[in-house]
């Protein structure tokens, strides 16, 4: 391919051919990863009003960008094959073209302002006040797992957080521990809330309270994961917002508030007795028996679709693997090994028993 | 190794070794900074591969998370710190004297030091795995979890000190660099004569001299924090982690163009001479790698999107940071100018710079595409981002290292690299990177946060990460090809002529290798393309006097004195600060020396 | 003054190495110190427990204190011209004048630490004890680095054939140095002791 005339036009025409057959095997597998269904961390398939902006944002950039990446590999190839060296081919000598080099000035600007400007009425949305009657709830970020309090509720819960539909909610998003008296220390490292499909992720800073705010708009489970790096369990610091209708949230929120029955059933009360022989009270609350502040609350740990950060399934085998040696679980995790050693194993069946009565 | 890419040095009873201890001359400099970096290089990608090998499966039981932690911080520092930056001055050294026509840098025992210190620093952050454990709170260090209360063991104190050695490295040799730029230019050879690898050089000497004393003070504060009880990045006192994270960013975003901008350099080199006319826009792409170097200073929050910075920082830093698309944008449309009507030939080196620009445009791209911090808050700590850094630093950066060694080696070795084997390893190395990386973008946003050392399956992560996994094997092979190609190169007979490309800049005008002080006759530059100038206007070089009394600095050791009591100085920090008072002693010592040891 | 130069190697730009080596070593120092300062102010206010500030600093006696160094100043004007104009025994006396006075800032500040740390101001007090020691002490240190410069120089002159051909170069980029570290200290002491807390 030469650089005479009709050689250009096939090697433009060649060069754009591959390109775009990259481009679009490129364009099939990221809708590929984007679209996965409803089960997945995908930042595609936005279920909240500002999920969406962010998302059409992102579309925005995204073409932008496609035609960049079409125009310059486009380019380069061509150049490279109308411009092999050829046997008494000459190179031109030029030095620049002012004209040519202004007017490219304006490619990047023209595209950089397309971009700014849908961003920062973006930025002003997202990052603007949530609406007043925004449902509340403090986000606090321990390694590593995530604890959510419902201050008007009073509720106070861990990993899963539920939400009602179609109604805002305001995140206060705190890295520490909440004292018995109320107060808080900010004794925890950095992390970030992230659930794809409900929001961009925000960074939960000790020594800063951070806000998030979102209104979801379908109901169901939406995987999050902390994204700052956070230490040995960084991996396994998981979490589910479920959104559910304002009834099932109502529901909820209402068992909640009262605490758990008192166990009748002999397995259940060894149960009970273990929790506090084997000194899981020292550390965990259960509304009505203990006040642990350390680790997560588990007045209603028998109903949370998982454990230990959101690795586990909340089964009542994978509910004993963990309590017998959470550090094979989750490398360095502050619930010490070997709570449990002590206890036969019927004790810890009944423990294990009583914990998943907790419902 | 190192001995055999020497120039013609005479050894008598000295030993070569003690020769090479004491060189001060700055082309045996520049190949002690290419092995080491090269070396650090291999050693960085087998880190890589320790991780990508782990995260191939979900659940995967290579690694444990202590030692994934350990492997993906040093790889980031290695490859940033022990690789890329002494690649990048093992080029400088060499090419700065050769190409402004100087018999050497301004401070040849100042460049010993550089070099001995980085060693140091080098070797303390790579050894600390087998004393007591590498860094492992990320090539970043955010407080709280670099302090302490989260990081009990000796590692951070690795990351802290041998980061002040090798910053301090970094800050000794670009003072070097600057002066010598500005000062020892060859007569003719104005500013706007500077070849654009030289300014490039200097854009990044001023980023380092003006960027690593910030970050110097966040590494003694984090030290503080972390022996002497202060609480600079912790709540407790009132301390801010965010504070830390501005001050190693206001660092940590220049560093990201101290490592492309290089390569952009050796980019405008190759291509004009490859294409054989001259450079598209010389006077736009010098402005353009200067502003970079300007709007670099003004966009590190950028890294910081979603740490709660409020509105109008973010509207602020994004406006900076899309800014800097505009200067990158000229660059490779003059690069795409300058490979237009041109007659090029497809060297090694020419097959690396067009990959340089395609590879590199890809991470503009997605570069420019999370400068939206409302996509950021998506793309931030995920694997998109992931892609993006490297295919800026490998599409791009290292990319642009192999054009350089490919196009300079006859010059520095009088050797060629084999032509076959090098387009060979570059298409291996090109398909395994593109393998590795850009599957990054699709777990990025299937939402694949960076820094976990396992995942489940069932996420939609799993393909990917084999595939990524399996490009990372590529890649790595395709640099073996590579290293055999050095080796069988490094047998050859010395048959390279002074300029084999056609080049138009000084380093062609000397003998391939130079001669230890360079130049006969130090020419006189009318254009910026002086060789070329002299070809077309039938001007010849000066003929090599009959008699030559070229006087160059003798050999020293006091830079590897001074280097040794700053290696006893960290190492003192580490363990007993009696240790670092010996050390500071030596360098006294050896500063004394120094100061009293005839030059001339 | 024109005649000290004709030894100089040929420069692009006509200034010496050394010299400008040290102008752009002290370009990458005020960004240290710059970060140092930021440091402080950002910290101002933040201490959660005494002693601030405000409790604790001697104005008069740093004022004092600036003073001498302020004076040290002058004395390194003066060895410097004493250096270009082959007035060999007003360098070395004004040498000598600047080293003392430089040790004699340093003796201040050792005091203030030492009384600041009996009063119970320590690094691990609060943002104001952190910040201060580190931003002061790194000064203290450019200070003692100073004065070791200065006395290699004067031991140097001291010798046969002195500071040799380089002389008023030498003294000269000494001077850039002890002045850089003078003209920091003052804007410490205005942000420190001056700006109102």
């Amino acid at each position: 391919m030469g650089r005479s005339g009709p050689g250009r036009i096939i090697a433009l025409v060649v060069s754009l051919g591959i390109t775009l057959a990259v481009s679009g095997l490129l364009y099939y597998w990221f809708r590929e990863a984007a679209f996965l269904g409803n089960d997945y961390q995908s930042t595609f398939e936005p279920a909240s009003e500002n999920a969406e902006k962010v998302h059409s944002v992102y579309v925005l950039v995204f073409w932008l960008a496609g035609a960049v990446f079409v125009g310059v590999m486009a380019l380069t190839l061509a150049f490279s094959l109308m411009f092999r060296e050829q046997e008494g081919a000459e190179a031109v000598q030029t030095h620049g073209n002012s004209r040519l080099e202004i007017l490219w000035t304006f490619i990047p600007v023209v595209i950089v302002v397309a971009m700014a400007v849908p961003t920062f009425d973006a930025i002003v949305q997202i990052e603007g006040d949530a609406p007043d009657n925004a449902l509340e709830v403090t986000v606090v970020g321990h390694q590593w797992w995530f604890e959510f309090r419902y201050g008007d509720e009073g509720i106070v819960t861990a990993t899963d957080l539920h939400i009602p539909v179609d109604r805002a909610v305001h995140l206060s998003l705190l890295s520490g521990n909440y004292q018995a008296d109320g107060s808080f220390i900010d004794n925890d490292v950095i992390h970030s809330f992230w659930v794809p499909r409900l929001m961009g992720k925000k960074d939960i800073m000790p020594g800063h309270e951070n806000h998030l705010w979102f209104t979801p708009t379908e109901t169901g489970t939406f995987l999050g994961q902390c994204a700052e790096f956070c230490g040995l369990s960084h991996a396994k610091m998981r979490f589910r917002v479920i959104v559910q209708t304002q009834e099932d949230y109502d529901a909820w929120v209402a068992q909640q508030q009262t605490n758990p029955a008192d166990p009748t059933d002999e397995q259940l009360l060894a149960g009970q007795q273990a929790f506090s022989s084997a000194g899981c009270i020292g550390c965990h609350t259960i509304n009505g028996v203990s006040q642990g502040l350390v680790g997560p609350n588990l007045t209603y740990v028998g109903e949370r679709s998982t454990l230990a950060g959101g690795w586990l399934d909340n089964t009542p085998a994978q509910m004993e693997a963990w309590i017998r040696k959470p550090s094979s679980v989750k490398p360095g995790s502050h619930m010490p090994d070997g709570l449990v050693d002590n206890l036969s194993q019927d004790q810890v069946d009944a423990l294990v028993a009583y914990l998943q009565s907790l419902r | 190794m190192a001995t055999a890419v020497g120039t013609v040095g005479q050894t008598t009873e000295h030993s070569k070794i003690w020769e090479w201890m004491t060189t001060v001359d700055h082309k045996k400099i520049a190949s002690l900074y290419g092995v080491t970096g090269f070396t650090f290089f291999l050693v960085g990608g087998i880190e890589a591969l320790l991780v990508r090998t782990q995260l191939a499966r979900p659940e995967g039981t290579v690694l444990d998370a202590d030692l994934y932690n350990q492997l993906f911080s040093t790889h980031a520092l290695t490859m940033i710190f022990l690789a890329i930056m002494p690649l990048g001055a093992s080029f400088f050294n060499y090419f700065i004297p050769l190409q402004i026509g100087a018999r050497d840098v301004a401070f040849p025992r100042l460049n010993a030091l550089g070099y001995w210190m980085y060693l140091s620093g080098g070797l303390m952050l790579t050894l600390s795995f087998f004393f007591g454990g590498a860094p492992d709170g990320g090539w970043f260090g955010y407080a709280p979890l670099s302090t302490t209360a989260f990081a009990p063991g000796r590692n951070m104190d690795f990351y802290t000190v041998s980061l002040l050695i090798l910053g301090s490295s970094s800050l000794i040799a670009s003072l070097n660099f600057v002066v010598t730029i500005i000062n020892m230019r060859a007569p003719g050879m104005t500013m706007m004569r500077l070849p654009v690898y030289m300014w490039m050089t200097l854009v990044v000497a001023f980023l380092l001299v003006l960027s690593l004393p910030v970050v110097t003070v966040g590494l003694i504060q984090l030290y503080f924090d972390r022996n002497f009880g202060t609480n600079f990045f912790t709540p407790a006192t009132g301390g801010d982690p965010i504070l830390w994270q501005h001050i190693f960013w206001i660092f940590g975003h220049p560093e990201v163009y101290v490592l492309i901008l290089p390569s952009m350099g050796i980019v405008s080199e190759v291509l004009p001479v490859m294409s054989r006319k001259p450079l598209f826009g010389y006077a736009a792409i010098v402005f353009a790698g200067a502003a970079i170097g300007v709007l670099g200073f003004g966009v590190w929050s950028h890294h910081m999107f979603t740490t709660g910075l409020g509105t109008v920082p973010q509207v602020v830093f994004s406006a900076s940071t899309m800014a800097i698309g505009i200067p990158t944008g000229i660059k490779i449309f003059n690069w795409l100018g300058t490979m237009y009507g041109g007659n090029i030939r497809f060297t090694t080196a020419t097959y690396y710079a067009v990959g340089f620009i395609a590879l590199f445009t890809i991470g503009g791209i997605s570069g420019v595409m999370h400068a939206s911090p409302a996509v950021d808050t998506q793309h931030q700590d995920s694997y998109f981002v992931v892609a993006h850094i490297h295919y800026v630093l490998f599409g791009g950066a290292i990319m642009g290292i192999f054009s350089g060694i490919y196009y300079w080696f006859p010059k520095m070795t009088g050797r060629f690299l084999d032509e076959t084997l090098g387009k060979v390893s570059f298409w291996v190395m090109f398909i395994g990177m593109n393998m590795t990386f850009f599957p990054m973008h699709f777990l990025g946003i299937s939402g694949m946060p960076r820094r976990i050392y396992t995942y489940e399956s069932g996420l939609g992560w799993d393909t990917w990460n084999l595939v990524a996994t399996i490009g990372a094997y590529i890649m790595a092979f395709g640099v073996l090809l590579f290293v055999i190609n050095f080796f069988k190169s490094m047998r050859q007979p010395q048959t390279a002529p002074d300029n084999p490309w056609g080049g138009s800049t000084l380093e062609w005008a000397t003998s391939s290798p130079p001669p230890e002080h360079n130049f006969d006759v130090i020419p006189e530059v009318r254009d910026r393309d002086p060789l070329w100038y002299n070809r077309d206007h039938g001007i010849e070089l000066p003929p090599k006097p009959e008699h030559m009394h070229i006087h160059m600095p003798p050999p020293s050791y006091y830079p590897l004195i001074i280097g040794a009591g700053v290696t006893l100085v960290g190492l003192g920090l580490l363990a007993h600060l009696g240790v670092a008072v010996a050390g500071a002693l030596v360098v006294v010592y050896g500063v004394w020396g120094w100061a009293l040891e005839p030059t001339d | 003054m024109a005649a000290a130069h004709e030894v100089q190697h040929h420069t692009s730009t006509g200034v010496d190495n050394r010299k400008l080596l040290m102008w752009v070593f002290l370009a990458s120092e005020c960004l240290f110190f710059g970060t140092l300062i930021s440091t402080y102010l950002i910290f101002k206010g933040n201490s959660l427990v005494g002693p601030l500030p405000e409790e604790i600093l001697d104005i008069p006696l740093t004022s004092l204190s600036t003073f001498v160094l302020l004076m040290s100043s002058l004395a390194m004007v003066l060895a410097v011209y004493g250096a270009q104009h082959g007035q060999l025994g007003l360098m070395k006396g004004m040498l000598l004048a600047t080293i003392l006075l430089g040790l004699t800032f340093l003796g201040f500040q050792v005091y203030e630490f030492r009384t600041f740390g009996s009063e119970g101001l320590n690094l691990t007090t609060n943002q104001f004890g952190a910040s201060f020691f580190v931003l002061t002490g790194f000064h203290g240190l450019h200070v003692g680095i100073g004065v070791f410069y200065l006395t290699s120089l004067l031991i140097g002159s001291m010798r046969r054939n002195g500071l040799g051909r380089d002389r008023d170069l030498w003294v000269d980029t000494a001077g850039l140095y002890w002045h850089f570290v003078d003209i920091v200290w003052i804007v410490i002491f205005t942000v420190i002791y001056l700006m109102p807390h």
